[in-house]
């Protein structure tokens, strides 16, 4: 009964979605208030049944409910309970009524929060909102249900694939499509601004915290699914340049130039034109990863069973947006006025640079992503783009951008003088070379190129506490005083030095993993040994262990650092046998800063073990940094200037226009 | 800097991206894209020793052979032609006689082919497209799961 009514809640949420489209936009376009205020209710109502909708879901899964086609498929009365929940949404239904729930959660928000929103612009926001809502509603409910019911009812579930069952990938999807979704409400802000005719500097303030949002969940997102594809594929890779990978990483970059281009139409009345483009390209970045995950067309090691009719369903969806919001940017942003004026050196020319730099690095993202589809519907060729595409097209752009990193904080509005930002990051330039030197003499036999990462890696960090050294005069006046102007800077200010210094990090793990790490690749009998980079690992039995609804054979690995015992490593190769399906299961001992991971493999015919090692040097790096990055911007979105509010006189200002 | 100015020096700036950009992908284009091909087109199209290669099709029943030293073999086969391959290193949970596979790496001189990589796949349901096409232009394609009832496939998933 639940189930029947959580299906006819989505009924009902779809409907509203259409009159939410429908009405508001037509009050908009006549200047009827009581229409407009339709969209307000009528998003908190869709939010409500959406959420109905995914409870009767959650509910059907929790209590294992295998007359649910969909729960049968995906799940198993034996599975751990967090992995029935997430479970809801590990598998096409199910992730794309998440993809709506978070839409409607964004809708409901600006219902909620966007009181201050001049009246016309609020409600087609919603109305352009609940447009991506019916088309997404009408695909889940025509196409894929995920309330059939099986009859007669099975009695026991197909399970979960293994991979799937883990704690961090139950929780990526939710923060991917955060960011995916997020960047929705940016959108529909660009697509009602080009109703309007108008952008200002209000504009740009109510659309900075939703973009920041959106970033903020998707780099939690995409740490965590790289966090997870190191720890659970056993290669030791977080990053493979992996078509659904780039899906996620596209939108972000995007989103990032979208982020830093929105404070220069904020501060400056500058670049309206190319924010409104990018927040529409951002969005179209996320649905195109949509239709790539969910459409199939790409080869992936991340790539599941699909159904390509769903694919060109999601297809059209994607065209109709992409393409009917650039041709009304065509059409609407040349009347839109830029008024600011803008000098090379400053930090709105700062900003451009490194707009034009994440535009070029997300286009070659783009084109390594998508070429290889062109080239096999046109030329029937089938052509692989692996990570050496990628170190000479994005590295290279991305350098450049990462070496002017601290500079651009540095430089003030409109006239800057970069003699005096140079001077402020003397210390910075020093501390990147001494890392240089250091990397050079500790890794001599590695790659060349691999210290003057390293060495950009100090400079990011370095830079970004150059900066707030600078904002509170550290040393140049009494610490007292330093304390006092630190505690007055606007959290934006300490929300992109974390974030610039948490990219640093980033870099600096990835520097580590790729140039200087260490594997290992042997067969070990009971009580063999094997060395690596000053360790000694010695096999001391294989085991069999019960878990909940797997059976494992469990490693039991020593590891001896001069003749000293300072870990033990279990790693297992578990086998489901309700999905009759083996995963490996690394073990990895961290120190903060190196990992050493161990991979049980197969028995071979002569009853020894293959054990695959690696030694990552300064992998954790890249999540800790991930975080700080994520931290930063949850720092900026609660900067008190970006409060949803604008100010006082620019509404008023704003309703006397609209009212015209 | 009059107003022409700055606009000439930012057109500048963009085009300098662009190109380099440009210049980039093409490069990178000639340079590292690794071409796919299943046994037949390896024989048909005379793949050179040390190319860097795909090769996709099923492996074959029965052809698995543990050489010991972590080192594995089996061969790649579309039904119509079969290459041997090496490959050294852990098989993704997935590898199995009888499904398909995308490995990695180069001919050598002998015709046998030595993998570096071979890709997992997170389903069992799932067929690479390319090696679904390979296997269609043989005319060995069963159809997607069409053959399988409920009681041979297992659990599937997805992920987003």
């Amino acid at each position: 009964m639940i189930v029947e009514l959580g299906h006819f809640a989505l009924v009902l949420a779809l409907a509203v979605s259409v009159a939410q489209m429908a009405v508001p936009a037509l009050g908009a376009h006549r200047r009827d208030i009581r229409l407009m205020r339709v969209g307000e209710p009528a998003a908190l109502l869709q939010f409500a049944l959406v959420v109905f909708a995914f409870g009767a879901l959650t509910y059907a899964f929790v209590v294992s409910d295998f007359s649910v086609k969909l729960v049968y498929d995906n799940s198993h009365s034996m599975k751990p309970m967090i992995f029935k929940v997430s479970g809801v949404w590990g598998n096409h239904e199910g992730s794309m009524l998440l993809w709506v729930l978070i839409l409607a959660l964004f809708g409901a928000m600006v219902s909620f929060f966007g009181k201050n929103l001049p009246d016309t612009l609020r409600a087609r926001v919603l109305a352009v909102q609940a447009s991506i809502a019916v088309a997404f509603l009408l695909f889940i409910v025509f196409t894929s249900n995920p309330f059939e019911r099986l009859d007669p009812a099975p009695f026991e579930g197909r399970g979960l694939n293994p991979i799937l069952q883990d704690r961090a990938l139950a929780f990526h999807p939710p923060w991917l499509y955060a960011g995916y979704v997020g960047f929705s409400m940016t959108f529909s802000f660009a697509v009602a601004a080009l109703m309007e005719g108008r952008v200002d500097a209000s504009w740009a303030r109510w659309v900075r915290p939703w973009t920041l949002a959106a970033w903020l969940s998707l780099t939690i997102g995409i740490a965590m699914g790289s966090w997870w594809a190191y720890y659970t594929l056993g290669w030791g890779g977080f990053w493979f340049w992996d078509p659904v990978e780039n899906a996620s990483l596209m939108p972000w970059i995007a989103g990032t130039a979208l982020l830093h281009s929105a404070i220069v139409a904020e501060k400056r009345g500058a670049l309206k034109s190319w924010t409104i483009l990018l927040a529409i390209l951002a969005f179209s970045l996320s649905l195109l990863g949509t239709f790539l995950v969910r459409s199939g067309v790409l080869t992936s090691v991340h790539a599941f069973a699909v159904d390509p009719a769903r694919g060109s369903v999601i297809l059209g969806i994607l065209i109709f947006f992409v393409g009917g919001s650039l041709s009304l940017y065509a059409w609407r942003a040349p009347t839109l006025k830029t008024e600011g004026i803008f000098a090379p050196i400053s930090r709105e020319g700062a900003l451009l640079v490194n707009n034009m730099l994440l535009s070029a690095a997300t286009a070659s993202v783009f084109i390594g992503t998508l070429y290889p589809l062109l080239l096999d519907a046109l030329a029937d060729m089938k052509i692989t783009v692996g990570p050496p595409f990628f170190n000479y097209t994005f590295v290279p752009i991305f350098v450049p951008l990462l070496c002017l990193v601290p500079l651009g904080p540095l430089l003030g509005w409109k006239r800057a003088d970069v003699k005096a930002a140079a001077e402020r990051l003397l210390v910075a330039a020093g501390l990147a070379f001494i890392a240089l030197l250091a990397s050079v003499a500790l890794f001599y036999e590695g790659p060349w190129l691999a210290p003057f990462g390293m060495a950009l890696a100090v400079w990011l960090v370095a830079g970004a506490l150059s900066e707030i050294a600078w904002r509170v005069k550290l040393f140049s006046t009494p610490l007292s005083e330093s304390w006092a102007r630190a505690r007055r800077q606007p959290r934006a200010v300490w929300g992109t030095a974390l974030a610039h210094g948490g990219l640093g990090i980033v870099v600096a793990g990835i520097i580590g993993v790729t140039a200087w790490s260490e594997e290992l690749i042997t067969t070990l009998a009971a009580g063999e040994s094997a060395d690596i980079a000053g360790y000694r690992l010695t096999l001391d039995g294989v085991g069999l262990r019960d878990g909940p609804n797997f059976d494992a054979m469990v490693g039991l690995v020593r590891v001896r650092k001069d003749d000293e015992l300072v870990a033990t490593l279990m790693p297992e190769k578990r086998r489901f046998s309700a999905e009759r399906q083996e995963k490996t299961e690394p073990a990895i001992r961290t120190n903060g800063f190196s990992d050493l991971y161990v991979v049980l493999g197969e028995q071979a015919g002569d009853g020894k073990w293959v054990v695959r090692a690696y030694y990552n040097r300064l992998a954790p790096l890249i999540w800790f940094g991930g975080s700080f990055m994520a931290l930063g911007g949850l720092i900026s979105l609660m900067d008190r200037r970006l409060r949803v509010g604008a100010p006082t006189a620019a509404r008023a200002h704003l309703r006397a226009s609209a009212a015209e | 800097m009059t107003r022409k100015q700055r606009r000439a020096s930012f057109i500048a700036v963009s085009l300098g991206i662009l190109g380099l950009a440009v210049g980039l992908v093409l490069y990178a284009m000639s340079d590292s894209i690794v071409y796919f091909h299943s046994p037949s087109d390896v024989k048909e199209r005379g793949v050179g020793p040390g190319q860097r290669i795909r090769l996709g099709g099923l492996v074959e029943e029965g052809s698995v052979k543990d050489l010991g030293d972590a080192r594995v073999s089996f061969n790649i086969t579309d039904f119509v032609e079969t290459v041997p391959v090496t490959y050294r290193g852990v098989l993704p949970d997935l590898f199995r006689e009888g499904q398909g596979v995308i490995t990695e790496g180069a001919l050598n001189e002998d015709g046998s082919f030595t993998a570096d990589k071979v890709l997992a796949k997170h389903d069992e349901n799932y067929m690479p497209p390319e090696v679904a096409d390979a296997l269609k232009r043989t005319g060995d394609w069963q159809g997607e799961g069409a053959a399988a009832s409920h009681a041979e496939t297992y659990g599937q998933g997805s992920y987003p």
